[in-house]
Order: C-alpha cells, then structure tokens, then sequence
C-alpha cells in the first residue's frame, strides 16, 4: 500500500518547512573550507535555536538532504505528536536520549548506526542550547567517540550565524533577520590524539570559524 | 488595468537600453575573457531584466500591483537593515512589532490614501509607541542606541520607500489616470543616474570624491552620472505633467538626493562593518544597495509634486 505519510506528506511537510525558513532567514550557505559534494560528514554545529538544524538542512542540496541526518534530543522531539512527525518522518532524526538516568538506548550507538547505513549527521556537540554570551558551551565527548570509530569521516565544523536574534530561547514568533551557515575545514582524528586534545582542537576550529563570520 | 500610451512607449525604450547592455555585456566577455569585472557586470544587468519584469507587472496591475510589490520590497530592505543593527533579547516584540504590525499598516494607510495618517504614522506613533513596547522588557542596556536603529530602519525602509506608490494617488489635474508614469519617472531617473555614475566613473573616473565612505566613487563618475540622468529626465516631460525644464530639475533634485542617499548608507555600512546590506540580488548585493537612492528621494519628490502640482 503506498504509504501517503512517507512520500507525501513527510516531502510536502520539508519543502514547507524549508521555504519557512528561506522567508524569514533568506538562508544563504557558504561553503568555505569544503564543497557540497556526497561525502559522509559529520557537521558539528553551534547551537542557540531549536531552529538551528533546519537552516543547516535548508542550505544542504536537496541530493545531500536526503542523506543527512540531524541529531536532536527525543526528549523535545517526542512530545507531541505533530513534532514527532517531524522528527521522525520529515527530517529523519536520530533521536537521542540525553537524560543518562531514564536511556535505554547509547547515543553514541544510535549515531554510529546512521554512519553506518551511509548517512551523514548534523551534531550539536554542545548538547544544549547556548543562551549566554560566550560563543561556544564545552563540547560533549560524542564527537571524539564518532571521530575515534570512523576515521574516514570528515568532521565539518559549521557556524550558524544569527539564528538566535530571530529566534531566542523561549520565543514563538520568529523575526525575520538574515541568516547564514558558514561550512568550514573538515577535521578529522590524528595518530595517538586523546579525547581532551581532540575536543580542544574541535571547538577551537568552531569558535574561529564563529569568530571569522562575525567580524 | 489600463495602462497610459506613454508606459508602453518608455517600456520600449527601457528594453532597447537592456538589450544594449546585454549585447555589449557579451561583447566584452568574448573579446577579454572571463574576468571578475565583466561576470559582474553581466550579473548586475541580468537582474536589472529581472527587477524590470517585477516593476513593469506591478504597473500594469495597478495601485494595488505596486502596493503589494513596495510591501514586499520594505519586507525585505527591513529584514536587511535589522539584521546589522543594535538588538537584544529584550527587543523581540519590538522587531515582531515592527515587521508584522507597523510594516503592513503603513501601506495600507498609503493604499486607502489617508494622507494625515501616513505622513506621520511612523514619524510620530511609531516614533512614540516602539520604545514603549521595547522598555516594558526592561532591559537598559544600549536602550537608546536599540531604539534610535529600529526607528531609523523603519523611517529608511518602509516610511520613506512607501512614497513611491503613493505617488500613485495624487491629484494631478489633467493627468488622471497617468500617475503611474511619476513612479516610472522617479525610479527610471535615479535608477539611471546610479548607473550612469557607474560608468562614468568606470570610463572617466580619476579624482575621488569620498574615499573613506565609498572609494569607488569619483568626481567624474558624480557630474558625469547625475548631469546625464537629469538630462535624460528632461527628456522624459513627455510622460510627466511638468516641462522639460521642470523635468529637468526635478531629476537633478532627485538625482542628488540619491548620490547623497548612497553616501549615507553607505557610511552605516562601513560603521557596521560590511560591504553589502545583504545578497539576494546578483551582482548589486542586497535590496537596500539597489533601493538606497529610491529611499533618499521618494518622499521629497512626492511632496514637491504634492505641493506644486497637486490638488488634495
């Protein structure tokens, strides 16, 4: 039977969400230190909007979308049933648990399966959304993990820029402002790097790419 | 939806210059190459057919066309200009404000012709009411440097790009009907002169006239771009109520305004530390580096034609 949620709906749903985001953020993507080609990736992101996967989406070809996956917490993904439909079926998202008390699951494990399957993730290494002044929150251990596993993966450190004014913590209405999303150098893990010199390194090339775009 | 004889003529001649350019656009890239100056210029020319088409449609339509098209334009220029001000968390409902309630009220108060209201909307309401939205948040920090940037968005990009179509309902005794050909007179004018100072400048320009503010425009470009356009809008009295040398000095009047209007905006450019307002038309940058000069010299125009020529 052909499944009008999946290849209907969910598309129709992605193409509305992504003209959205082009109106109010005229969203423009600058692929500075890599091309938009089909690599496996692994885009680590700032993140200070609940917005914030869905400019990097919008700017990605549409070839690249569909085998780009983000990673986003099912604690806000899951709770109600139209948000799960967007999580789920629209963007595909690897669903994690980031309460470690109540997971069943390893997130790390949920996002090595995606790799796996050939796709590409969009990570928000911080964990959380960032709402104070400094550019970056320490970054979470999962990309050292990803990187530590699959070593021929690139690692594209991306800035979202401005994202935050049009949409602040704990507002509904979006304010129409531009937006970009900057793509920087891949990294990827060297002979013998541990986990602390690795994310040191990760969240430095963030930050200077963060600093780069802003000035 | 009757159009004047006049509009189909001009459009004639619009599309002869565009062709041209496009030809000579060619011309040059066969004969020197792929260079950045020359992807440039075919760039900036293939979206003057563009912004044409857009222009010319809304004409056709009509009062509304053009309102609808002015309102989408101020949408744009505003989202441009808001991005590079001063904000903070404090001032959402301001912005929301500003974009979704003052934005579309003003043009609809140009639609419905209330004069009294339009005039003074954003100038006197707004002036008052914005930072009463903005202060209930309470945060103090750079509250007047917030609030002086969101009102000077807003005066730049939807009170004073608003004159344009309200050009559309002034009285004119023996030119009813045609007022759609003041819009295409302003615009042609100063769109002109923009592109002619270019050229100028391009082919003549040697002596700088503002090198901390704009280091591409010349002295030669300046003369050279202005005096041709005024003279071009001399040539244009036939689709306007004035006389050839009323048309004259109306477009050196408008002309100047928009050179000026370029110095200032691009002076807030490089005080907010960038080349362009933004990059959704290729080859001239964003809306308000296309809209700068219309800006500077739409609301004066109008009212020198409101006090001169019209009635109400």
């Amino acid at each position: 039977m052909f499944d009008y949620k999946k290849h209907l709906l969910a598309p129709l749903t992605g193409s509305a969400i992504t003209l959205f985001a082009r109106l109010v953020t005229a969203v423009r993507g600058v692929w500075e230190g890599c091309e938009p080609v089909a690599r496996q990736r692994v885009y680590f992101a700032n993140h200070g909007s609940n917005g914030d996967f869905v400019l990097v989406w919008t700017v990605l070809p549409p070839a690249l979308r569909a085998q780009t996956r983000p990673v986003a917490g099912s604690d806000y993904w899951l709770n109600t049933p139209l948000k799960a439909f967007v999580g789920r079926d629209v963007f595909r998202a690897v669903l994690i648990d980031r309460n470690p008390e109540t997971r069943t699951l390893d997130p790390v494990g949920q996002m090595a399966e995606a790799l796996e399957q050939g796709d590409s993730l969009i990570l928000f290494p911080e964990g959380t959304r960032n709402t104070g002044d400094d550019l970056l929150l320490p970054f979470k251990p999962g990309l050292f993990h990803l990187a530590q596993k699959y070593p021929d993966v690139d690692l594209v450190p991306t800035w979202i820029d401005n994202l935050t004014s049009v949409m602040p913590k704990g507002e509904v209405i979006p304010v129409p402002l531009l937006c970009s999303v900057t793509f920087g150098d891949p990294l990827r893990i060297r002979d013998g790097e541990n986990k602390l010199e690795f994310i040191t390194r990760a969240e430095d090339a963030l930050r200077a790419l963060g600093q780069e775009v802003q000035s | 939806m009757n159009t004047p004889a006049e509009f189909s003529t001009l459009m004639i001649g619009v599309f002869a210059i565009l062709i041209t350019a496009t030809v000579i656009a060619r011309l040059i890239k066969a004969r020197t190459g792929t260079t950045e100056l020359v992807e440039n210029l075919i760039a900036r020319i293939n979206a003057w057919w563009g912004m044409v088409a857009l222009l010319a449609i809304a004409m056709i339509a009509g009062k509304t066309g053009v309102v609808i098209l002015f309102t989408l334009i101020s949408f744009a220029a505003l989202r441009e200009f808001l991005t590079l001000t001063t904000k903070r968390r404090a001032d959402h409902y301001a912005l929301l404000v500003s974009f979704f309630i003052v934005l579309p009220l003003q043009y609809i108060l140009i639609w419905t012709n209330w004069y009294g209201m339009y005039s003074i909307f954003i100038p006197v309401y707004v002036f008052l009411l914005l930072p009463i939205v903005a202060v209930l948040r309470g945060d103090t920090e750079n509250f007047l440097v917030r609030i002086a940037e969101t009102q000077w968005g807003l005066m730049v990009c939807v009170f004073a790009a608003s004159h344009v179509p309200a050009l559309i309902m002034l009285e004119i005794p023996g030119f009813e009907g045609k007022n759609v050909l003041l819009i295409a007179f302003l615009v042609v004018t100063v769109q002109i002169s923009d592109v002619l100072q270019y050229v100028w400048g391009k082919i003549f320009g040697k002596r700088k006239i503002a090198p901390k503010l704009s280091p591409s425009k010349t002295w030669e470009g300046f003369l050279g771009g202005v005096l041709s356009a005024s003279l071009i809008g001399a040539g244009l009295w036939w689709m306007t109520p004035f006389t050839p040398l009323q048309a004259f000095a109306l477009a050196l009047m408008s002309t100047l305004l928009g050179f000026f209007g370029g110095l200032v905006m691009s002076a807030i450019k490089r005080d907010k530390g960038v080349k362009d307002w933004g990059h959704l038309i290729a080859g001239h940058g964003g809306f308000v580096d296309r809209l700068d000069s219309v800006v500077f010299s739409a609301p004066i125009f109008f009212h020198v034609v409101r006090y001169f020529w019209s009635v109400a």
